[in-house]
């Protein structure tokens, strides 16, 4: 199975996102740039990375929307190729116009680190065979994760099943506590907290470190 | 040419920080405020032989970059030679 990970211009979750579906068995990773515009058709599975792509220039998302690359990711996600968006790749796909909606500056304006609960919404084939409800405790960082929609566009995703995760909580002024949807034909995927954050088993020697400190601070006392 | 173009949320997206800075202004005792709504002001230089020319090349251009018609609206605020 080949993966894509494109890299934009200021994304800083790439390769979190490549290293930890690389450990995956069976997945073979593709390192992509944002002018790559060569044919993505050989790729089962398409991923936008987090970050701060062009610095938030202008509206989060915006400038990388128009990304060299991304007229091939809306042509390879128009023949069914599946699309995946993290944080800022859900704010992309967003402005791209691959997934309903936008995401704006979060209710209390400030920026959120922290590890939270989310609950699967529809039944989709991202989340399957998760059941509808199963919670997940996954980190967000994002300042500008509320997402907005109008009603009509909301009724009619809902009539879909395009609801894909919701906060358990009122996090950030989310539209009906939204923390991730599919579109209509459920190909593109995008989700604000970061499943790549909390999916690293390969090492625990970090602790090695932390221990070391502990054990020079309390020697010297 | 220049012009200026003015960019809000609409109405129906809630604006934080405009927010904010009502509440701030309502402490300071500027009773009078109902409502602050914070957006932004690109200015674009651009070559055209009419003002017309350089409306719609502006217009196209809110349309395909500068503006998000999902939250946003936008307001041609002045051209000028």
């Amino acid at each position: 199975m080949r993966v894509g990970v494109i890299t934009f211009p200021g994304s800083n979750c790439d390769e979190d996102c490549s290293f930890s579906l690389g450990q995956l068995e069976g997945v073979e990773v593709s390192r992509l740039w944002h002018k790559d515009t060569a044919s993505l058709g050989e790729l089962d599975l398409i991923v936008l990375p987090g970050g701060f792509s062009y610095g938030d220039y202008l509206r989060t998302g915006a400038m990388a929307a128009i990304s060299p690359i991304m007229s091939a990711v809306k042509e390879y996600a128009s023949r069914g190729g599946r699309v995946f968006g993290i944080c800022n790749g859900f704010q992309i796909l967003c402005e791209s116009g691959l997934l309903p909606g936008a995401l704006v500056k979060n209710q209390k304006l400030g920026f959120i680190c922290k590890e939270v609960t989310i609950e699967v919404g529809d039944p989709s084939p991202w989340t399957a065979p998760l059941s509808t409800g199963t919670q997940l405790k996954l980190p967000i960082a994002h300042g500008e994760g509320r997402f907005v929609v109008d009603p009509t566009t909301y009724s009619e995703m809902k009539k879909h099943g395009q609801i894909a995760f919701r906060y358990l909580e009122d996090l950030n002024g989310s539209f009906e506590k939204i923390a991730g949807i599919t579109n209509r034909e459920k190909n593109v995927c995008g989700m604000m907290p970061h499943p790549e954050r909390a999916a690293d088993l390969k090492s625990r020697d970090g602790m090695k470190i932390w221990n070391a400190l502990l054990r020079q601070v309390r020697e010297k006392a | 040419m220049k012009a200026r173009i003015h960019i809000f949320y609409k109405d129906s997206v809630f604006d934080p920080q405009g927010n904010t800075v009502a509440a701030s202004l309502q402490r300071l005792g500027f009773n009078t405020v109902k409502d602050v709504r914070i957006g932004k002001v690109i200015d674009v230089t651009l070559e055209a032989k009419r003002i017309e020319d350089a409306r719609i090349e502006i217009g196209k251009m809110c349309e395909k970059l500068l503006v998000n018609p999902v939250i946003e609206s936008y307001r041609l605020e002045s051209i000028e030679a």
